[in-house]
């Protein structure tokens, strides 16, 4: 505690979470005690093979899930300690949401699938503001289906972003993207970190993003193996994988 | 609008076909409550506020002739309220310009004012003069039916003296808001008609000064109708009393119970029927849409939409689709009961003719209406409120297909992979197949009880006038005569066969059953008017006993050999006990027959008749009508050539209209059931059938797994529907049974095979429609979306 002063402010912190997948035959472990911290303002960069348990550990920090064992904490809320009301609540005011998979409703337009969260949220930016800040003020009306893919996971940073919230959660942002799109995705998570001060998780198995994070933290088997300060971060346009 | 109402409205414009289809079911029974429940009421209120106004009364009884001077007996019946005695009476009419002659019914109206019970409304001109012996008012749609205004001036065989009559205005009456004549089967404005006659008049021209011969009473709140009419035919039994009845007999009065009935049972049966499958295919597409929107439902969870507001934004879905619906229930209900209201006003003489249905059916059908889509989707709508987040986020676990003995057998049937692909799917979901195939049934069974009652119809028609009724002419009398008087009749010009019947009002008793029915009697051999059982057999009067029918029969819980008593309300008012001598299934009436000459005995007279029965040479029908006339003792005519025409006619138009609104229901049900069960299996298969599309097979091919399923369902719903068919006719065979008439159960081949082609037509057409979409299938974007 005496220490806090110092360092910077911890947004979110585990101890011993595990979670447990009972399928009925075999218990599968895809989290077997996990202890982490991340800080507010940085960009945390996630790695790990596939099944690691990366998914699983952003989705309870995000509220989305509960863990089978240990306690989380966003700021001084234990999320542990909430129900789903609460949990929903929390997501409302506190969380932004990436997923690989874009997740845009279809029959909404940009600008709607954004209001989507501007309407609910209690101190948002318009969805043109939004949208202005990853570069699709010229798309706003536009469907999901006359989207490229790159500009679709745009979509949804905007839509994350518009309620300004305190973190970001981006589970494989780039992973249904080829570089150059990937690249551009990259660029506005970057530039809403900096402008913003978001505190931003993203999840990847593309080693090569690690060197844009301010922290580094790797995956294997449900546990976390390693975790790295990074003393130069590099720009995303000059990453490439 | 929020972004998540937008959604909202574009889905459902997306799904407007399927929408659609549903919202028309709904709207099927919507409509259908409206009208049947709206009209029960409207015309419950309709006539319970004619009865008020008009006070019409409560006990009706007629009699030979008692002294005025009995009237304050009467009057003194602890619950009586009010008593009004009349004189009335019968006569045949000689309409200027028309051959055949009118039956009139006169009805005596107080010299001092109104009566005091059943007060005709007057609609034009005045009431007659108490004064003048020649004045009548007639009832409006006599009136409107021969094209009398007051003034005009007709003839009547008044008990055998004829006389000009001039009207001096028309009214309408709570007792005659149905009015048949003696010997119909259905209203005939033109032929017969009320006339009110000032007493003095009447009185004179049927020797009843001083006297009355018909009464009816308005009993206070508390009064018990029983005890009131027993001490009643008491009071009057040695003035020749017929018997006194409560409005449950009273004929005008039952008629329109027994519409209300008919009305009733139908608000009862039909709509739940189109709830059901309204409920099973909300069920199925909203159930559809959750499954397809798994991931957006994840994803408004992620972004802090409650599980609540989820929930509810597919109830809105359903929402939208009922309140289409409802509103096209309510437009089509409304239009029913417009229709519904125009045939009644043909039927039902009512002053008012506003049978306007009540802002309550309205709240009620619409009520039925959404929770029936609120049932059909809460399922569903739970399902997106319960599903985690996280596990919506990842892509659902493939459908757990899982050996079984099934597949053991299908590998044995060696059945080609596309037939396998359609019975795993069945037997997967056997719920949802086995509510598709009963939709479509119900469907069929609609449409052999709508059938059923044409094909009823005809066997009633035949029966009641092909075999049993066989008379051209039937002339009333209005007081039983010797038998020897068929020897006149048959020197009536043009007469041919002559037969004579006897009709005598009576109750049969078994035990504490009692029933008040007329008993016929007739000879044994009779040839005009048979007695013909439902199988076609003749039978003859039976010489030892009574022959009853078999709702009569089942009233009184008799069987053959057991005793009833009965007791003669005319004559001499005896009761006698008889054994019952046989039962004979019919259509018509509730009857009681006897032998003539058994009956005679038993009442220890000569032959006598009531009725005479004759058939006519068609050359000289002019004359027969010209002679009928100046008859004198004839209470009325009835010609059964015209008869059978007017109700073959009223029959064949409504049975048309209903053909037509049936057939629209039944291809609705199969439409809105088989377009969205191929739809969810186009939409539930699209990535394997565009699979398979890639690997080589042909659009036939790939049709035939989309729509085999449904087709399979479709072929086993058929003896499906012609049992449900079955049943749904034999409940309403058995909710319209009445004293009335009975409706026969005839169902034939005939009527199976047309409700199935129906069916089966409609739902290859609603196939081929989702059908059509595969060859339009884009088969790199089906497989490139995640599911
Ligand atoms: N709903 C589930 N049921 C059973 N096992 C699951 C479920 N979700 C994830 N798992 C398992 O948990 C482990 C971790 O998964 P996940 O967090 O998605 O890994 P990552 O995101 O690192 O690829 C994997 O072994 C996966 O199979
Ligand atoms: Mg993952």
């Amino acid at each position: 505690m005496a220490n806090q002063t110092q360092s910077p402010q911890i947004v979110f912190r585990t101890e011993g979470v595990t979670k447990v997948y009972d399928t009925g035959e075999v218990k599968v472990f895809a989290l077997a005690g996990v202890d982490l911290q991340l800080y507010a303002g940085e960009l945390t960069v996630l790695l790990g093979p596939s099944g690691s348990g990366k998914s699983t550990l952003l989705n309870i920090l995000g509220g989305l899930d509960h863990a089978t064992e240990g306690r989380v904490w966003f700021k001084d809320i234990e999320l542990t300690k909430m129900g789903d009301r609460q949990l929903t609540r929390f997501r409302r005011e506190y969380v932004g949401f990436i997923f690989q998979f874009y997740n845009l409703v279809a029959s909404l337009s940009a600008r709607e699938n954004v209001a989507l969260v501007t309407d609910i949220a209690p101190n948002p930016m318009t969805p043109e503001q939004a949208l202005d800040i990853v570069g699709l003020s010229h798309r706003l009306d536009h469907f999901p289906a006359e989207l490229s893919g790159g500009e679709q996971q745009r979509v949804a940073i905007a839509r994350a972003i518009a309620k300004r919230p305190e973190v970001l959660l981006c589970d494989e942002p780039t992973g249904a993207l080829d570089s150059k799109t990937g690249v551009q995705v990259l660029e506005a998570l970057d530039r809403i970190n900096r402008e913003f001060g978001t505190t931003t998780a993203v999840i990847t198995h593309a080693a090569e993003i690690r060197k844009m994070a301010h922290r580094v933290i790797r995956f294997q088997d449900g546990h976390i193996n390693a975790v790295e300060v990074n003393e130069t971060r590099v720009a995303p346009h000059e990453i490439e994988w | 609008m929020r972004a998540l109402e937008r959604k909202l409205f574009r889905d459902f414009f997306r799904l407007w076909a399927q929408g659609l289809a549903i919202a028309l079911v709904l709207a099927c029974g919507v409509s259908i409550f409206l009208m049947s429940f709206g009209m029960f009421l409207a015309l419950t209120d309709t006539r319970d506020a004619y009865y008020e106004r008009n006070r019409f009364a409560d006990v009706f009884a007629s009699l030979r002739r008692a002294p005025k001077s009995l009237i304050p007996e009467i009057e003194a019946i602890e619950g009586v309220y009010a008593v009004e005695a009349r004189v009335s009476g019968s006569a045949i009419l000689d309409l200027p310009g028309k051959v055949e002659s009118a039956v009139g019914q006169l009805i005596s109206l107080p010299v001092s004012g109104p009566p005091a019970l059943n007060v005709p409304l007057l609609r034009s001109g005045r009431p007659p003069d108490p004064q003048a012996p020649d004045e009548v008012m007639v009832n409006e749609p006599f009136a409107e039916a021969n094209g009398y205004v007051p003034g005009d001036i007709f003839h009547a065989n008044l008990n055998g003296s004829r006389r000009p009559l001039t009207i001096t205005g028309t009214a309408l009456s709570p007792e005659f808001i149905y009015t048949i004549g003696p010997g119909d089967m259905m209203p005939d404005a033109e032929g017969f008609g009320i006339l009110w006659m000032s007493e003095p008049a009447l009185a004179a021209a049927f020797d009843m000064d001083g006297a009355f011969n018909d009464v009816t009473l308005k009993l206070s709140r508390d009064a018990n109708i029983e005890e009131v009419i027993d001490t009643l035919d008491a009071l009057l039994d040695p003035y020749g009393a017929q018997g006194a009845y409560g409005r449950d007999q009273q004929v005008s009065n039952a008629f329109i119970d027994g519409e209300l009935r008919q009305l009733q049972s139908m608000a009862y049966v039909l709509p739940p029927v189109f709830f059901g499958i309204t409920v099973f295919l909300v069920n199925m597409v909203i159930g559809r849409i959750v499954a397809l929107e798994r991931a957006e439902i994840g994803l408004m969870k992620a972004i802090g939409y409650s599980d609540v507001e989820v929930c509810l934004h597919y109830l809105a879905l359903a929402g939208l689709i009922a309140a289409v619906g409802i509103g096209a229930g309510f437009a089509l209900g409304s239009w029913f009961a417009h229709w519904l209201a125009v045939l009644y006003a043909n039927f039902f003489n009512f002053p008012y003719l506003i049978f306007s249905v009540s802002a309550d059916a309205y709240v009620i059908a619409g009520g039925l209406g959404a929770a029936t889509a609120a049932i059909g989707a809460i399922r569903a709508a739970l399902a997106a409120a319960r599903l985690p987040p996280a596990v919506a986020m990842a892509p659902p676990a493939p459908p757990n297909y899982k050996q079984s003995l099934f597949d053991r057998l299908l590998a044995l049937a060696r059945l080609s992979q596309p037939t396998i692909m359609i019975l795993r799917n069945i037997v997967r979901w056997p719920l949802r197949a086995g509510l598709t195939s009963l939709g479509l049934a119900l469907a069929v069974a609609v449409l052999v009880a709508s059938a059923f009652f044409e094909d009823a119809l005809d066997e009633m028609i035949d029966a009641a006038f092909y075999k049993s009724n066989r008379q051209d002419a039937m002339l009333i009398l209005t007081d039983e005569v010797r038998d020897t008087a068929l020897a006149e009749v048959a020197r009536l010009p043009g007469a041919l066969q002559v037969e004579g019947a006897q009709y005598y009002g009576a109750v049969l008793r078994s035990g504490h059953r009692e029933k008040r029915v007329s008993v016929e009697g007739r000879p044994e051999a009779a040839d005009l008017v048979r007695i013909v059982d439902a199988d076609g057999r003749v039978i003859g009067a039976p010489r030892d006993g009574v022959l009853l029918s078999k709702r009569l029969a089942g009233q009184l819980e008799v069987g053959p050999g057991d005793p009833v008593t009965i007791e003669f309300l005319g004559g001499r008012r005896e009761t006698h006990e008889v054994p019952v001598a046989g039962i004979v299934t019919q259509y018509l009436g509730l009857a009681a027959y006897m032998e003539t000459g058994t009956l005679n005995r038993l009442m220890r007279q000569a032959p006598r008749i009531t009725v005479a029965n004759l058939t006519l040479d068609p050359a000289e029908r002019d004359a027969f009508h010209m002679a009928v006339k100046d008859i004198p003792g004839l209470a009325g005519t009835v010609m059964l050539g015209d008869t059978l025409e007017a109700f073959q006619d009223t029959i064949e138009q409504n049975i048309t209209i209903s053909t037509i609104i049936y057939v629209a229901i039944a291809v609705l049900i199969t439409v809105g059931v088989t377009y969205n069960s191929v739809r969810i299996q186009l939409s539930e298969r699209a990535r394997d059938l565009a699979s398979l599309r890639i690997l080589g097979f042909t659009t036939g091919e790939v049709s035939y797994i989309l729509i085999g399923e449904t087709a399979l369902l479709v072929l086993f719903a058929q003896p499906l529907g012609w049992f449900l068919g079955t049943m749904l006719a034999a409940a309403m065979v058995a909710g319209f049974e009445s004293d009335l008439y009975t409706i026969p159960l005839v169902l034939n081949r005939d009527t199976f095979t047309w409700a199935s082609c129906v069916v089966l037509a409609a739902s290859a057409g609603a196939a081929l429609i989702v059908g059509r979409r595969l060859n339009t299938l884009n088969l790199i974007e089906v497989m490139k979306t995640r599911e």
